[in-house]
């Protein structure tokens, strides 16, 4: 299976300071690629360059063939390409279904469409994925209300009502309860077998992206530093300096 | 307010009172015609203000738009536009009623129709604006439209254009503007009520929650924010064609563009009857628009100050608006469903 997510080059400064520096790297499809590397090494700068949040200074971003980066966020987003985010975003004043509902995929909309009713294979689909991150019994309760870990859950079943060729998961496990951890890492991998997802993830739970990716990159000073399989990663005293902070 | 037999009996009582209100008031008519039009203010306010969060603080652009053009479209059907506001009122058009109201509904079209336009180009331009600088971007909206309207000439500047003569008595005359905005009025409920149930109602709510998420999430934001402002723009031009005839003349600061009453009005019964609530406009402006009649018959000289004050109650102790307590109060009553929290509570406290 080829790339579906292939970024060449990319360059991208806040002021005086490079965030991303000629970063290269390639997200297969069908697989779990993942992202690591330390605080402020430029994760979510390439996260937010890919998606369409800022323009990028220099270099190539692709999503299925086609140059994506001077697209912005929607026209992105309904290409197939969806992220979520490190700080949960949800609709906090509208219940759950209802935060389901709308994200719907909006590829195709028509104009008259706005003006229909949602379906009932819609309504269904709601229903089973929000039972899927085990949400259905509180379906029915403001989001806002719920915990940030329920919150967390809402997003990537959300995420996952979207139909996404490719899901970027900011942070997947940050501030969840270790107990839970287990099975949102179990919820992926059935989102990638299942639903047939390409993932490319961003994660400082060495276990959980151990477990996770088959294939990982990793960053340090917005330079990419490593690539290779779990195992390649995890004895790579570049990684391992970067991340012990030798230098 | 939910399903069974209490929806229908509430609408059936507004209707009767609407029906009933100017055989049982007759002196009232003028006064409860324009409590329509309050609650249809409020009611196309709260599309954009209160379920989609985008504060406006210039739709009366619009109610000033649709009544310029309705009466350029009525004065222009019968004569030429600029030599009859060169005139100054020095000959005011008399038709029959068959002419009139030909004139007054091709007017409400034409303002409809013009005032969505204006919503789709400017909408275009001020939904760049977010928070504060949409409101303060809005207001300049209705300001400049105000200063335009009073220097343009062909339009009759500052003094403004006399409309076509109503042919019957002015009893009539009120009856009729009373039954036009009673169905106006109507006309913007349903249409809210039902908009409020598609996709659409789910989108301006999304955008309202967080906008930059519905964006990630690929909902055409930009689309949607248009369209509800077109929605407020078209019944608001309207009941801006209506005012006009009502009022029989037609100038710039205190008809068409009156942003600091009317403007600021739309704002503060939407705030007091609850924001992006489908009632709680209908009940702000209700409540408003009884307050503001009693204090300016009773507390004449003070009546500036007592809604002032009614004004700063409500932003300060009583932001979530009458509905909106009435739904934190009362949540089965809505069909709102909360976490049994509160029996946990008190099973600690035991």
């Amino acid at each position: 299976m080829g790339a579906m997510i292939e970024v060449r080059n990319v360059s991208k400064a806040f002021g005086g300071v490079q965030a991303n520096q000629d970063v290269s790297m390639d997200v297969t499809e069908g697989g779990i690629t993942g992202l690591i590397g330390p605080n402020g090494s430029g994760k979510t700068t390439l996260f937010n360059s890919i998606v369409g949040y800022h323009p990028i200074d220099g270099g190539s971003i692709r999503f299925e063939g086609q140059e994506i980066s001077k697209f912005r966020v929607p026209q992105i987003a309904r290409l197939g390409m969806l992220r979520t985010f490190q700080q949960t975003r949800i609709y906090g004043n509208m219940n759950c279904v209802k935060n389901m509902l709308i994200s719907v995929p909006h590829r195709s909309m028509g104009f008259l469409e706005i003006f229909g009713d949602h379906s009932t294979q819609e309504l269904e689909k709601a229903e089973h994925l929000l039972e899927f991150v085990g949400l259905y019994g509180k379906r029915k309760l403001m989001a806002g209300d719920l915990s940030f870990g329920q919150q967390k859950l809402l997003e990537f079943a959300m995420a996952l009502m979207n139909d996404p060729k490719v899901l970027l998961l900011d942070e997947p496990t940050a501030g969840i309860n270790p107990t839970l951890i287990n099975g949102l890492i179990d919820r992926l991998k059935r989102a990638n077998e299942e639903f047939g997802i390409t993932l490319f993830v961003i994660e400082h739970n060495m276990r959980v992206i151990m477990n996770l990716a088959e294939h990982i990159y990793c960053l340090a000073h917005g330079e990419m530093l490593a690539e290779g399989t779990p195992e390649t990663i995890r004895n790579d005293q570049r990684v391992i300096d970067a991340y012990l902070g030798a230098h | 307010m939910t399903g069974n037999w209490k929806s229908p009996a509430l609408y059936a009582a507004i209707l009767a009172f609407g029906v009933a209100a100017p055989f049982l008031f007759p002196g009232y008519t003028t006064q409860i015609a324009i409590l329509w039009m309050m609650i249809l203010f409020a009611l196309t306010w709260d599309i954009a203000g209160g379920q989609m969060g985008y504060n406006s603080l210039g739709n009366i652009f619009f109610f000033g738009a649709g009544m310029y053009l309705s009466a350029v479209i009525q004065v222009g059907m019968f004569t030429d536009v600029g030599t009859y506001t060169s005139a100054r009122g020095g000959e005011q058009l008399v038709l029959g009623y068959g002419d009139y109201f030909v004139s007054v509904f091709a007017g409400m079209a034409v303002a409809a129709v013009g005032c969505v336009l204006f919503a789709i180009v400017i909408g275009w331009v001020m939904f760049g604006l977010r928070g504060p600088y949409f409101a303060i971007g809005t207001l300049g909206i209705a300001l400049s439209a105000r200063e335009l309207a009073s220097t343009w000439e062909w339009i009759g500047g500052g003094s403004g254009i006399a409309m076509p003569v109503y042919p019957g008595l002015p009893d009539e005359k009120s009856q009729v503007s009373y039954i036009i905005l009673f169905v106006l009025a109507i006309l913007t409920f349903l249409s809210v009520r039902w908009l409020y149930t598609t996709r659409f109602g789910l989108a301006i709510n999304a955008i309202r929650d967080d906008e930059e998420k519905a964006e990630a999430m690929g909902v055409h934001t930009t689309r949607y924010k248009i369209i509800a402002w077109s929605v407020s723009a078209f019944f608001l031009g309207m009941s801006g064609a209506v005012f006009g005839n009502m009022t029989g003349f037609v100038e710039p600061m205190e008809v068409a563009f009156p942003t600091v009453t009317f403007g600021i009005f739309m704002v503060v019964m939407s705030l007091l009857g609850g924001k992006g609530t489908l009632w709680g406009p209908v009940i702000g402006a209700t409540v408003f628009h009884i307050i503001k009649e009693v204090t300016w018959t009773y507390m004449l000289g003070w009546q500036w100050v007592a809604l002032g004050v009614l004004i700063i109650v409500n932003v300060v102790f009583f932001q979530q608006g009458i509905m909106g307590w009435a739904q934190d109060k009362w949540p089965e009553f809505f069909g709102i469903e909360v976490e049994e929290a509160s029996a946990a509570g008190d099973e600690e406290a035991a």
